[in-house]
């Protein structure tokens, strides 16, 4: 059974709290029982508390696969990239390297890259993900594009990533300012960019007599 | 008694914390359960729904509960690895009896005989000292239950005043507050309410930190088009986004909601008609406030003028709005006034009792709302009762047929029980749910009062830190042990189910209260063969009280999801909302939706006072303290879960680069940080994201790691809540050379 069509999953950074619920959710899920495949991280935790949950995007063209020696890396006919396929799987990282959202992870006690393949025993049989289920911000949200539509005025899906000359387009969607006027998220720039609007300045809020 | 019978290396050695991880059942892939048991998390007071599975009386796993409708599948780390908590290999499963000789201080011995040690001690003790001379320490973790029967059994079998529990240190500022503002004490709306607000004001709570589901809540309210105001020392993650931040001088809460209010009274941004026809006391606070002018509230809260005009403005000019708070304004030696100042902005907007219109402290404990209802509180009864109300008395005395004199009269708080350890006056103490060792501030205190005590009996299911003191423990159930209700943050009462049987001799807490009441040959009143019959007795003590649960039944809970208390008859359903106008309460017996006589809402004049312990030359620095996401207060059962422990695992102390470079110190620098109680050290965490003149340390860790050993035991004079948030220190980097 395929997971089906109208469901799709929507991250929105904007709301992560990095609580790490997918993580610790991700490693009990059933097929990969101790082996979170998420990864949340600190932007810059010095400046500011936000984080940045990493699921699979799954790819049109997933370049993990392509550039897999060993053809592991299968895409089912719904989309979903799966976890390489052990037998196949030679350990080579190629994959790690290759991922623009750096994704995979090699794991190398079991000589295998494991990674996100959304839940699929879950979402095959019409459940959500473990991770956008559990999501106490709903960062992670798996749904129609109705109901994110209705829940989300602010922002818009959108599935398409820039990384130099490579455009990439993914069956997940990361949600945007809706004023945003590009749908296509520039990511090699977005690193160099300052961030806009996203952190008081502690120092100019904050009135203190402390002799510094 | 005494100090530790071995050293704690040993102790720690044999009963932990050690560290569970998913082994066997829990890590093999296919299993299939013998059961799934829909039940809630054992944390916080979200009490989020989660189905447990079990193999073999284990629970080896979980999965979302999406059909309960508060927290709809979402869980925090803590509730995700819960499970781990349970066939621990730190699980007590006998009775322990204090032995330096054995290995890790303590020998298992035989159940009985541990009963016939406990209860030939606390007739010693009684009969030499008096009765008030043996005291319990109970908490909120418990279900209603056992927290109902806790007050029974310390007051008729114990005959001793002397009872209070662990939400002294969590609900009570909000308690008391709430009770003089409202005249009852819960929250005022269901969490469906805040994302149907234009405004909502966050103060002194790291929502997504400690109650992270709420702040899925928060932010649907932004989606919809809502302003956050956040209020604290911290950027924490729900003050990243937010369109107002706040950051407040730790312990200057007070000064900004008068300041507030002020600028709400100069631009006349009140509800007249809603202060005139449900407040009293508006005039006199009114006169109050005209001091705290914009100019001084900046220099006291430290917080830049523009910014607090800007909030005055959104709050005054919202439509709708929600107003949340927490320990952040509530652990003060003003706790009550703090709370009192956030209502006082409430009602002068006339924003409650309505849809999208709300107010409510964000309780702590997985019971803090039910905890603190039915009577462990030392100056309080069933049903919210009043324990020096004669009216009250005569009533708890029918239900529980005795004569109203029998009944105790109140005895002293949580940490005044100490106090009185320290002075001679109480010798013999019984705990359970409650690790005071840890969670209490200037802790080394707490340690050489335990050391005085002449009997001391714990019941937990781990050798928390306290009990490392003891002469006996009882090994008492885990939350999925056993059944019963517990009133989440909105006041709802909802079910915990049983979902394994306690291992070895352990047994559920309430059969132990009760083998000890049995031989302390007190059988009458203690002979429930279930919870569902202290219930059923609870139900019948608490009627007529504000808390009234008279009309709840388990049938009812598990039929609507939960039930909002008050609920006075088996056909009310339950109230969602307080303060609805037409409301009827038993105090106000239909004059208005508050409970008062007239049915009016208090305004309170909540005048500003400085920390107990103010920075000085010698101690310049703010020291405020707080939780992790992956923790739960002492840590004694999170400090167990090997996951949550690789989330954080140890303390450190976080500053300000600016603070840092003052002090040389850089990032994970070993620190030295000293109050004028104790120091400790622990590595620094450099972040932008705090004050600069205040200095975080989060409390869940024991021994050289416990930030509480530093705390001051300063206490608000009405609530009793400790200064948790603000107490003055100095820091230096490197570790400590004896002087």
């Amino acid at each position: 059974m395929a997971v089906p069509q109208q469901y799709e999953f929507f991250i929105d950074p904007n709301r992560c709290i990095g609580c790490q619920s997918c993580v610790q959710a991700c490693g009990e899920c059933d097929t990969h029982k101790g082996h979170p495949m998420i990864h949340l991280e600190y932007v810059d935790r010095p400046f500011s508390v936000q984080t940045a949950p990493v699921v699979c995007m799954h790819c049109e063209s997933p370049t993990c696969a392509e550039v897999c020696p060993a053809d592991a890396i299968k895409k089912t006919e719904d989309g979903v990239v799966q976890t390489a396929r052990k037998p196949r799987c030679i350990g080579c990282s190629n994959c790690v390297l290759s991922c623009p959202f750096g994704v995979p992870k090699m794991k190398t006690e079991l000589e295998l890259m494991m990674k996100c393949d959304m839940c699929y025993d879950r979402t095959s049989v019409g459940k959500k993900p473990m991770c956008a289920t559990v999501c106490p911000s709903q960062a992670l949200f798996f749904g129609t594009r109705e109901e994110i539509e209705r829940l989300r005025p602010r922002s818009v899906p959108t599935n398409r990533f820039q990384f130099g000359r490579q455009t990439i387009t993914t069956k997940v969607n990361m949600m945007v300012p809706s004023f945003s006027e590009n749908m296509v998220v520039d990511v090699t720039a977005a690193m160099n960019e300052p961030p806009v609007d996203q952190s008081f300045d502690m120092e100019a809020l904050a009135v203190s007599d402390f002799e510094f | 008694m005494a100090t530790l019978p071995v050293s704690l290396e040993n102790i720690t050695e044999h009963f932990g914390p050690h560290l569970a991880r998913s082994l066997g059942n829990r890590l093999a892939t296919g299993v299939e359960p013998d059961k799934t048991v829909a039940t809630h998390c054992c944390f916080c007071g979200m009490q989020c729904g989660i189905h447990l599975k079990v193999k073999d009386n284990q629970v080896i796993g979980f999965e979302p509960r999406e059909d309960f409708p508060f927290n709809r599948g979402m869980l925090c780390p803590k509730g995700v690895k819960r499970y781990l908590q349970g066939a621990h290999p730190d699980r007590l499963v006998t009775a322990l009896e204090r032995d330096p000789n054995s290995p890790g201080g303590f020998r298992p011995m035989e159940y009985e005989k541990a009963l016939d040690r406990v209860a030939a001690e606390i007739k010693r003790i009684q009969e030499k000292y008096g009765r008030d001379a043996f005291a319990v320490l109970s908490g909120a973790s418990l279900t209603s239950e056992k927290t109902y029967l806790m007050g029974k059994f310390a007051r008729l079998a114990l005959k001793t005043a002397n009872i209070d529990y662990n939400g002294r240190l969590c609900m009570v500022s909000a308690g008391a507050g709430n009770k003089k503002a409202f005249g009852v004490d819960r929250a005022a709306n269901p969490w469906s309410d805040i994302p149907k607000a234009e405004v909502i004001w966050i103060s002194g709570s790291n929502v997504a930190e400690c109650f992270p589901i709420t702040t899925d809540y928060v932010w649907q309210a932004r989606e919809n088009g809502a302003k956050i105001i956040v209020v604290d020392p911290r950027i924490t993650p729900i003050a990243r986004t937010c369109n107002l931040f706040l950051p407040v001088k730790p312990g200057r809460d007070i000064a900004l909601f008068n300041g507030i209010l002020h600028l709400m009274i100069e631009n006349d941004w009140l509800d007249h008609r809603f202060i005139e026809q449900h407040t009293v006391g508006f005039e006199a606070l009114a006169e109050h406030v005209s001091q705290w002018n914009p100019k001084r509230t900046s220099d006291v809260t430290g917080i830049a003028e523009k910014s607090i005009r800007q909030a005055a403005e959104w709050w005054g000019t919202a439509k709708s709005s929600f107003l949340m708070h927490a320990r952040g304004i509530e652990h003060h030696s003003h706790g009550v006034q703090n709370v009192l100042g956030a209502i006082n902005i409430v009602l002068a907007s006339g924003r409650i009792g309505r849809e999208g219109c709300g107010y409510a402290t964000i309780t702590g404990q997985g019971n803090g709302q039910g905890g603190r209802e039915h009577g462990q509180k030392c100056d309080q009864l069933p049903g919210g009762r009043d324990i020096s109300n004669p009216d009250h008395r005569a009533y708890v005395a029918k239900v529980w047929g005795v004569e109203a004199d029998e009944i105790p009269k109140a005895g002293v708080d949580a940490y005044e029980i100490f106090r009185e350890i320290d002075r001679g006056n109480i010798h013999g103490l019984l705990s359970i749910c409650f690790n005071p060792k840890v969670s209490l501030p200037d802790s080394d205190f707490i340690t050489r009062a335990l050391e005085k005590l002449d009997f001391y009996v714990a019941i937990d299911f781990f050798l928390n830190e306290t009990a490392h003191h003891a002469d006996v423990v009882l090994p008492g159930s885990l939350h999925e042990e056993d059944e019963g209700v517990v009133a989440q943050v909105e006041g709802r009462v909802i079910r915990i189910n049983k979902v394994v049987e306690p291992p070895g001799d352990a047994r559920a807490d309430w059969t132990i209260i009760q083998d000890i009441a049995h031989r302390l040959d007190c059988r009458k009143g203690f002979s429930f063969a279930n919870p569902g019959e202290i219930f059923e007795e609870l139900r019948v003590a608490s009627k007529g009280g504000t808390c009234d649960y008279s009309g709840i039944t388990y049938e009812k809970i598990e039929k609507q999801n939960g039930v909002f208390w008050p609920c006075p008859s088996e056909d009310h359903p339950g109230t969602l909302r307080m303060f609805e106008p037409g409301s009827w309460n038993p105090i106000a017996k239909g004059a208005g939706p508050f409970y008062f006589p007239d049915g009016k809402a208090r305004f309170n004049v909540a005048p500003y006072t400085p920390p107990t312990e103010d920075v000085d030359a010698d101690y310049p620095v703010i020291l405020t303290t707080g939780r992790v996401v992956s923790h739960f207060l002492s840590g004694s059962q999170t400090r167990r879960i090997g996951p949550l422990v690789d989330q954080y695992s140890e303390p450190r102390l976080e500053l300000h680069p600016k603070l840092a470079e003052k002090y040389g110190i850089s990032d994970g620098d070993q620190v030295t940080v000293e109050s004028r109680r104790s120091s400790i050290q622990l590595p620094a965490h450099v972040v932008t994201t705090i004050r600069p003149d205040t200095v975080f340390v989060p409390y869940h860790w024991a021994g050289r790691q416990s930030i509480n050993r530093l705390t001051i035991s300063a206490q608000d004079p009405i609530s009793k809540i400790p200064e948790y948030k603000v107490c003055a220190v100095r820091i230096k980097k490197g570790l400590r050379t004896e002087d």
